[in-house]
């Protein structure tokens, strides 16, 4: 025995050690996916995230310092800064944009059927990407934040661009973050046009599908994939990519799997937002935004297009065109001249008396230009304008009734 | 393949180095193999680990020493990860041990044969992979032929370069 053991000394120690790891991942792969792990893994990563993190975070704000003392200090100290405030808010305007749109739509939609509440960014947590797993068969970040700053698991991670993926494990001074192309990964999200739901996966070769789709002509490339808000994690609204493909699924036919392009560059991260806590009521910050923009989006329509009237709002049964904006009847410019054929200046038919001369019109065009507008009109030569039966009364009666339009009555006399 | 007369000096000879080698070079290249990708994310083609395991398991000679040695390093790569602890912890034992049993019998100081031998041990290692995932864990993977053999073929040429570079760290005894 004791030769067996001294002889095949060395392939038993492998056999043993490999015996000894396949039972662990029998025992991890067993226990019920909570999304964490169990404590004793736990641990071995906190262990070696402790150990790996801190030359991570020191090498990245060393260049991060190294980088700022350069460009924002000595080179654009002033400029780079009021840049990063700019930028910081247009990011913010990005996300209240597009969460507000999606919500305009769906909630015109689905007004009365709407049972759940809709959810709202209220705080995010701003965090440095400082490391990854160092694998494609492991899509995750490592972020400099963690428990200490509020972070916990399944918190949604984003950029100003789109969907980043959640947390996963959580240390204290980092957090580990499963990204959306990662083959465990799973996200509720919706098609912006065809309304299809569905189910948004990674695949080993980093690639993003909304898989089970029974196949619909509808689908088209370039369509706006967002956060649906049915897996209770991400906020609704929120952009995820867009569709690049519809490709057949031979193991589950007939379903076929959308290929989307992630509206985020996920190997090219530098800086992430968590999501920390959302609210059901619009955050005070973001009515104010929408407001203040309403505001710039009427004035600056005001400025570029005189004739044109702001949209009305969408009543129940009204019908919308693509991009969400009503169907609105088109708006005549005013007329130059106005004459009784002009729309609006036409009295309803309880005002008319029959047999009665013609009401004065209810626009008066300014008395210099009135002449000439009369020498001009149509209507000064219309059949009916040049029929004095018909058109002297109707001036007398006019000029008697209103003696305050000088305009109207020199129009008059000069007839 | 050079094979090594039995008996001669080189194949008894064992290379050792500065205790701190042994440990402050895997977690360099741990740290490098988990950072570099933030810039250039095609880095992740590479194993450095791997490759590590592959150099001191060689340099060692002793299966049991490459079986540990594996054991380590495969583990702290699993924690980085999201995946149960133990995939890449099986896969660089089996690598170490078959590593440090070629470096008996095996001229290993060679650049041809440590080309061959990174590009059979990284191939090996995807091999073993898409084992594990697909057979013990039952998760869907796929083996793309070309992609494998480009990423074995880059990996072999990096390791004559990186284990030239280790070489100069070694002592003789």
């Amino acid at each position: 025995m004791e030769s067996f053991l001294s002889r095949y000394r060395n392939p038993l120690v492998l056999l043993a050690v490999v015996l000894a790891q396949m039972l662990g991942l029998a025992v991890q792969v067993r226990r019920p996916a909570t999304g964490t792990d169990g404590h004793q893994t736990r641990l071995v990563r906190y262990w070696v995230v402790s150990l790996i993190s801190p030359f991570e975070r020191a090498f990245l704000h060393t260049g991060h310092g190294i980088s700022n003392t350069w460009t924002g200090y000595l080179d654009l100290r002033h400029v780079r800064q009021q840049n990063q405030q700019l930028q910081a808010e247009l990011n913010r305007m990005q996300l209240e944009q597009a969460s507000l749109a999606e919500n305009a739509r769906q909630d015109m939609r689905l007004q009365k059927l709407f049972a759940f509440q809709q959810k709202y960014v209220s705080k995010t947590v701003a965090a440095h990407v400082i490391g990854t797993s160092g694998t494609d068969l492991s899509r995750v970040l490592y972020i400099d934040k963690g428990s200490s700053s509020g972070i916990r698991t399944d918190m949604p991670v984003i950029t100003p661009d789109g969907v980043v993926g959640k947390t996963r494990d959580v240390f204290a001074h980092t957090a580990q973050v499963l990204e959306i192309n990662d083959p465990t990964s799973g996200l509720g999200v919706i098609l912006s046009k065809t309304r299809l739901r569905g189910i948004l996966r990674g695949n080993t070769a980093g690639q993003t599908r909304i898989v089970d789709v029974l196949p619909d002509e509808h689908i088209q490339p370039g369509e706006q994939v967002i956060t649906s808000g049915g897996d209770q994690i991400y906020p609704r609204g929120l952009p995820v990519g867009t569709v690049e493909r519809t490709v057949s699924d031979p193991d589950r036919n007939p379903y076929v799997a959308i290929v989307v392009r992630p509206a985020v560059n996920l190997s090219r991260l530098d800086a992430v937002l968590i999501v920390t806590q959302t609210t059901t009521a619009m955050p005070a910050q973001a009515q104010h935004d929408l407001a203040t923009s309403e505001q710039k989006a009427a004035d600056i329509l005001s400025e570029r297009l005189p004739g044109a009237a702001a949209p009305p709002i969408l009543a129940p049964g009204e019908k919308s065109d693509d991009q969400g904006i009503p169907a609105a009847p088109p708006h005549l410019p005013d007329a130059l001249h106005p004459d009784r054929f002009t729309p609006g200046d036409t009295p309803t038919a309880s005002n008319l008396t029959p047999g009665a001369a013609y009401p004065k019109q209810k626009s008066a065009p300014p008395a210099a230009t009135s002449e000439a507008a009369a020498a001009t009109s149509p209507a000064a030569t219309s059949p009916a304008a040049s029929t004095p039966a018909t058109t002297t009364p109707a001036r007398r009666t006019n000029s008697r009734h209103t003696p305050s339009t000088p305009a109207r009555s020199t129009q008059e006399t000069g007839h | 393949m050079a094979l090594v007369a039995r008996g001669s000096r080189r194949d008894m000879e064992v290379h050792s180095f500065h205790p701190v080698v042994p440990i402050l070079v895997p977690l360099f290249a741990i740290f490098l193999q988990v950072y570099v990708p933030l810039r250039f994310p095609s880095f992740t083609l590479l194993n450095l680990p791997l490759l590590i395991v592959i150099y001191f398991a060689v340099s060692r000679r002793s299966p049991v020493t490459g079986t540990l040695i594996g054991l380590v390093i495969g583990l702290i790569q699993d924690a980085m990860t999201h995946l149960p602890l133990g995939i890449n912890g099986i896969i660089d034992c089996v690598i170490g041990y078959m590593a440090a049993s070629i470096g008996i019998r095996v001229d290993v100081d060679n650049p041809g044969t440590r080309l061959i031998m990174g590009f059979t041990f990284i191939l090996f290692a995807s091999v073993l992979h898409v084992v594990i995932l697909s057979r013990l864990l039952g998760m869907g993977e796929t083996w793309l032929w070309a992609h494998e053999l480009i990423r074995a073929g880059v990996n072999a040429v990096v390791g004559v370069v990186l284990f030239a570079l280790l070489d100069r760290l070694r002592r003789r005894e």
